[in-house]
């Protein structure tokens, strides 16, 4: 429409004429630079969120299905208590002819039976409660846990019954602060067990299907999973205060891995129909896709991005309408120049292009530093959580999964949203410009003339 | 002799509410080109009317008025505002002058609406020093308005109303705010321009002001009341 020199030397008069009034044009700027830092700030943070989130589904393993054993609520649980066996206390659960049945589907590339409990454990006069799994020596590959040192399970181990065990990375540090672990004996109920391997620190896996907490792979101890079955057992009895439950189950998760993405949903039907056949209706399992999980992830990531970001939109309109505010009232200051330039031959168009280009000069500049500052959210947010995490948290609640989900996120610079958001900055000028610019330029120029 | 400008017949009705005002009731007057008309009268007497039409500020609501050749009377608002720009050159009772531009800058304002050619070139920035100097500013290019006493403010809009080259110097009231010493001044700068050949229509209620022209109009009810060369210099 208009020479490129035109349109430079308008936004050098738009310029000039706004540092006329630095402070006011400064302050009408604030609402357009803190709408657009809003914008880019809340969508890192969603992002962040969601990118946590993600990297918790992925941990689980996106071709994985997980096969969970549940525990029945408790009157159902009484009335199929006699069900299976004569053994006193509730029994349910995966069993290990299920592990045999999943582990002959189709497309299945690897299982892992999986039986845990929480005991406490010992060396000399440390005694750490932990997680003790019985796996098989797959479960790392499986479950993208590398060693630090040694080695893990091997098939042999389990052949032969060993007692050896594998320490996560968290309690190797507990038990053994000083020593080096390999080789010392770790005791696990009656037993001692000979460590001959510790795992690299792993991020924490995301919770599955409202049964598990999430897991924390740094306080496992792994021993073979036969071994487990000989020297801890199947069932295992808690004592409390004035009352004694047992529970008797085989298998506590079967981990299965197919071979690619498309396969795991068909999968992990022909799985629930498996197990609903040979558990006869009692539905103490219960099936976990994190593929699934990472769809769900990534659904709840678009509904968290679109609401954070209208909020943060809503800041950008009123930074758009204090604008528009500002400009209605430089065009009555300003309708003597108005006039002065009409009776000089500028057109009502010249007028209207005079005004809008102050404004969206305005607006996009305001979009600019917003932007700047955008880029400074991570930052911005470390101070938060450290607030957070020094005045806020205290001791007790400072491990407490929510705070830690808090003080482990990232905000993630969305890139798409610098441009956009200034984009949007640019936009609310001229939309915000357009009227006042038309009031100015519809001004009769022999009263604008005459205006004092 | 050709005519800068020519009004047939004009008349200028505005509407108040039920009456209408009849400001202008048919004034019709020849300016030949290289005229010096001074326009007189008392307020009310349609005047000022006079003037936003000679500016193609307003058109007449009857009769024609002919600047170089065109009917303003049925001109577009942009066609208007070409004309303005191009024809004709304004000077103010109050300078006019754009307060946050130099002195330089002012004069170039009317250059940066040229339909044809927007940008300022060598040439034209030459041009706006010619007539800095002209006007006897060649020293003050850089100073804003307000460091400028009245009669330096009144030769930058002096300058800006020859920038463009116009067929006629529309001057309302120029020395009003003035003291007599530069009153001269500025007045003998506006006759200069007359004897180079420019048209100039003054419209003033001095009569040593109207003197210095070589024709006065008086206006009254909205009707050219005399017109001629009622006033000399030499104070008839």
């Amino acid at each position: 429409m208009l020479p490129f020199g035109n349109t430079l030397r308008a936004i050098r008069l738009a310029f000039k004429s706004l540092l006329l009034h630095k402070l006011r044009s400064g302050l009408t700027m604030l609402g357009i630079v803190f709408g657009v830092f809003s914008v880019i700030a809340m969508l890192a943070i969603g992002e962040g969120a969601s990118a946590q989130a993600q990297q918790q589904v992925l941990a689980l393993g996106a071709t994985n299905i997980i096969v969970l054993s549940v525990k029945p609520p408790a009157d159902s649980a009484q009335a199929s208590g006699g069900g299976r066996g004569r053994s006193f206390g509730l029994q349910y659960g995966l069993l290990r002819s299920d592990y045999r049945l999943l582990r002959g589907l189709p497309k299945i590339v690897g299982a892992v039976p999986i039986r845990e409990i929480f005991s406490e454990t010992r060396y000399l006069q440390k005694t750490p409660n932990a997680r003790v799994v019985g796996c098989t020596s797959q479960y790392p590959d499986m479950n993208h846990l590398t060693m630090q040192r040694g080695r893990f399970i091997a098939d042999a181990d389990e052949d032969k019954l060993l007692n050896v065990c594998v320490l996560g990375a968290g309690i190797a540090a507990e038990l053994f602060p000083f020593e080096d672990p390999i080789g010392k004996a770790v005791q696990i109920k009656t037993y001692r067990y000979e460590v001959i391997g510790i795992t690299q620190e792993r991020t924490a896996s995301a919770a599955i299907g409202g049964s598990m907490s999430g897991q924390d792979y740094n306080k496992d101890i792994y021993i073979p999973l036969k071994t487990f079955q000989v020297r801890i057992g199947d069932r295992v009895a808690t004592a409390q205060a004035g009352s004694f439950s047992a529970e008797q189950v085989e298998l506590n998760q079967i981990t299965i891995q197919v071979r690619d993405q498309k396969d795991v949903l068909p999968t992990a039907e022909v799985i629930k129909e498996s197990l609903a056949r040979t558990h006869a209706g009692k539905k103490d399992w219960d099936v976990v896709v994190p593929l699934e999980l990472l769809r769900q992830a990534d659904q709840i990531r678009q509904i968290f991005n679109i609401v954070l970001g209208s909020i943060a939109a809503i800041s950008l309109v009123v930074g758009g309408i204090g604008i528009m505010n500002i400009m209605l009232a430089t065009v009555t200051e300003r309708t003597r120049e108005i006039g002065i330039r009409r009776a000089l031959g500028a057109r009502r168009t010249d007028i209207v292009q005079q005004f809008l280009t102050e404004t969206i000069v305005l607006a996009g500049a305001g979009g600019l530093i917003g932007v700047l500052m955008g880029l400074a959210t991570p930052v911005a947010f470390e101070g938060i959580q450290w607030v957070v995490e020094n005045f806020v948290l205290d001791s007790g609640t400072q491990n407490s999964p929510l705070s830690k989900m808090f003080t482990d996120m990232h905000p993630k610079i969305n890139w798409f949203s610098l441009p956009i958001a200034f984009g949007i900055s640019v936009g609310i000028g001229i939309i915000f410009g357009i009227y006042p610019a038309r009031a100015a330029a519809y001004m009769d120029p022999i009263e604008a003339l005459r205006h004092e | 002799m050709r005519l800068a400008a020519q009004l047939i017949d004009l008349q200028k009705h505005y509407h108040l509410g039920e009456h209408t005002v009849m400001a202008l009731r048919g004034v019709s007057a020849d300016f030949p080109e290289g005229d010096y008309v001074a326009i007189m009268g008392s307020s009310g007497s349609g005047k000022s009317t006079l003037l936003n039409i000679l500016g193609a500020l307003d058109r007449p609501t009857l009769g024609n008025y002919i600047l170089a050749g065109y009917d303003v009377g049925s001109m577009s608002d942009d066609e208007l505002s070409e004309i303005r720009n191009r024809r004709i050159g304004f000077i103010f009772q109050s300078y006019n002058l754009i307060a946050q531009n130099t002195v330089l800058e002012n004069i170039q304002v009317p250059m940066l609406y040229r339909r044809d050619a927007r940008r300022i070139s060598a040439a034209d920035e030459h041009r706006c020093l010619d007539l800095a100097e002209k006007v006897g500013l060649g020293e003050r290019l850089d100073h804003r308005p307000f460091q400028l006493s009245g009669g330096q403010q009144q030769r930058v809009a002096i300058a800006r109303a020859l920038v463009n080259d116009p067929e006629i110097i529309l001057a309302d009231e120029p020395t009003g705010n003035l003291d007599s010493a530069t009153e001269k001044d500025i007045m003998n700068l506006l006759t200069a321009l007359n004897n180079e050949g420019r048209t100039i229509i003054i419209v003033t209620h001095e009569t040593s002001v109207a003197r210095r022209a070589k024709r006065q109009i008086v206006m009254k009810d909205g009707l050219i009341e005399r017109d001629g060369m009622l006033l000399t210099e030499d104070g008839k």
